[in-house]
């Protein structure tokens, strides 16, 4: 099965891909779809992805683990589609020898996963829908490339814009 | 050339054939496209050029029959 696809995911799939007689450690993570964005409700995500790209990205992004931290094996899917609250949008699992490196090859490849993978959101709450990220795009270009502020849903820490941010009360999360 | 969630939403399609006068660079499309979009302006400088599935550098060659893409700024996760 394709690892970026509509049906649901699956860890015990992720988990079976990174498992070997070595593997003493295997750390996952699942990103979820949580009910409060930035402090509007939220209640429906529609990711979309570009499919063939995401695909070979994701390809890269395991490579570029499994080379950069030998002993590690690194597995992911992410979804597309309608997803509501609960809905697992992106799961990850990596192994190594001891748990150390198997946390820091999760997090390394659900970070990558997060700044690289051609995959958008649009969220839907009381002010209809909008594309995540998209009106902070605006003039990024004036000030260079500006990394995409994180407006995902529960593993996200706020950024705060510069003027002290804090956590949006209620906000559920991985 | 591909379009996706706010850029294809700017574009009003998620695919457009592209006149080119004749092989540039990404850079340079970028600007030939939000020069033939203008609502695509002020998202220049967050939109990524992608050339057959690969995130281009802005001096990277786009030629013909390549598959060109703009990718705004990811949300995955």
């Amino acid at each position: 099965m394709s690892r970026i696809r509509a049906e649901p995911l699956r860890l015990d799939e992720l988990i079976a891909a990174v498992s070997h007689p070595g593997a003493g450690g295997i750390a996952t993570f699942l990103g979820v779809v949580r009910d409060v964005n930035e402090g509007r409700s939220v209640t429906l995500l529609e990711y979309e992805a570009y499919g063939t790209m995401a695909e070979a990205e994701l390809e890269r992004v395991l490579s570029e683990i499994a080379a950069e931290l030998p002993g590690v094996r690194v597995a992911a899917t992410h979804r597309v589609g309608a997803l509501h609250v609960g809905d697992v949008a992106v799961a990850c699992a990596a192994s190594a020898p001891h748990r150390a490196e198997a946390f820091r090859g999760c997090r390394l490849l659900i970070d990558r996963i997060k700044e690289r993978l051609p995959i958008w959101k649009r969220e839907h709450g009381p002010d209809g829908p909008y594309w995540v990220g998209w009106e902070d795009a605006r003039c990024a270009g004036e000030h260079g490339h500006e990394a995409p502020h994180g407006h995902a849903h529960g593993d996200e820490e706020p950024h705060g814009h510069g003027h002290g941010g804090t956590a949006p009360p209620g906000s559920a999360g991985a | 050339m591909l379009a996706f969630a706010g850029a294809r939403d700017v574009l009003g399609t998620g695919e457009v054939a592209l006149p080119l006068a004749g092989p540039c660079t990404a850079a340079e499309l970028l600007e030939h496209v939000c020069a033939r979009y203008p609502g695509l302006g002020p998202y220049k400088g967050s939109i990524r050029v992608a050339v057959n599935g690969v995130y281009a550098t802005p001096s990277d060659p786009v030629g013909f029959g390549d598959e060109v893409a703009l990718i705004p700024p990811v949300a995955g996760g």
